[in-house]
């Protein structure tokens, strides 16, 4: 008997919350009415990297932290802010790591120098490999 | 030369055993880590969310003494799981303050009442701006402050029995 009654009693029980109950902040799922900074908040959210699901950005994800950082990037641009400062507020306090377009450093130069040496390689084999066939 | 080229598929089939050996030897490590650590602690005006707990206003941190800053909510399965480490530290002699992230005075309540308080002072941060401004990427997250208002260390996720030692050292340090 108890043996059957226990599934049931799990069924029953409710689902552990992992998010806030609490409803997010009115501008994590509201355009700001001024089209122009609308579209500059939106690209800035679009470059901004979801700190709990780390594969999106904050204009994709539902996540709650995702949702109060875009109500904290409109509320700055709505308030006169350039993108750029609050790009630069979120990444003195996360890090390189929240943007997608990280700057110019050490780590990320490969990224630019590679292609352009892959590209010098490529030109050095093909010069070589047309002059053999001239010759 | 030859003779070298016929080794070159087995030190390229070494190489990348060597890399998958260590990504499940040493998973790369997926934690956001604060880049505030080292800086004075960001101004906070929180507002009290449980009476009788003052808030939190960074204006009047006391200095002198370090202390610890909390970030949890009463929502937070792990916060459950470390509030007994707490109260440890608590007893140990450490200053306990806390951010509670999303939350309301009564499921804040409930929660002190279930799992014990080891808070001086309790902030509500129902917009995430203090987590934010702080560099915190969730809860819970446990951040050292030293007697100057400066944020020395931060330890990530839910503390453990065996972090205890560790933070109190990190407390010790930071005098």
């Amino acid at each position: 008997m108890r043996r059957a009654l226990l599934p049931i009693a799990l069924l029953l029980t409710g689902v552990a919350q992992a998010d806030s109950s609490l409803p997010a902040s009115p501008l994590a799922y509201t355009q700001l009415p001024d089209p122009d900074q609308e579209a500059q908040a939106k690209a800035l959210m679009e470059t901004l990297r979801c700190l709990v699901c780390q594969g999106q950005s904050i204009a994709d994800s539902d996540a709650d932290m995702a949702g109060e950082m875009r109500a904290l990037v409109r509320q700055r641009i709505a308030a006169g802010e350039p993108p750029a400062r609050v790009r630069k507020w979120l990444m003195e306090r996360y890090g390189d790591y929240v943007t997608y377009d990280p700057p110019l450093s050490w780590i990320t130069a490969p990224l630019w120098i590679a292609p352009l040496a892959l590209l010098g390689i490529g030109l050095l084999i093909a010069r070589r490999l047309f002059r053999r066939r001239t010759a | 030369m030859k003779k070298l080229l016929i080794w070159l598929p087995l030190g390229l089939f070494l190489l990348v055993f060597a890399l998958v050996v260590n990504g499940l030897i040493e998973p790369s490590d997926r934690i956001v880590r604060s880049a505030m650590i080292g800086k004075p602690l960001p101004a906070m005006q929180l507002p009290a969310i449980v009476d009788g707990k003052p808030g939190i206003d960074t204006a009047i941190w006391p200095k002198g003494k370090p202390r610890l800053l909390n970030v949890f909510a009463s929502w937070c399965i792990p916060c459950v799981a470390e509030a007994p480490q707490l109260l440890k530290l608590k007893r140990a002699g450490a200053q306990i303050d806390a951010i509670a992230v999303r939350d309301t005075a009564p499921a804040v309540q409930a929660f002190l009442a279930r799992n014990g308080d080891p808070y001086a002072r309790i902030g509500d941060d129902s917009a995430m701006r203090a987590q934010l401004s702080l560099g915190s990427s969730g809860v819970p997250e446990t951040f050292v402050i030293d007697g100057r208002g400066v944020i020395v260390d931060q330890h990530v996720g839910d503390i453990r029995a065996e972090d205890v030692p560790k933070l109190l050292a990190a407390l010790e340090k930071a005098r």
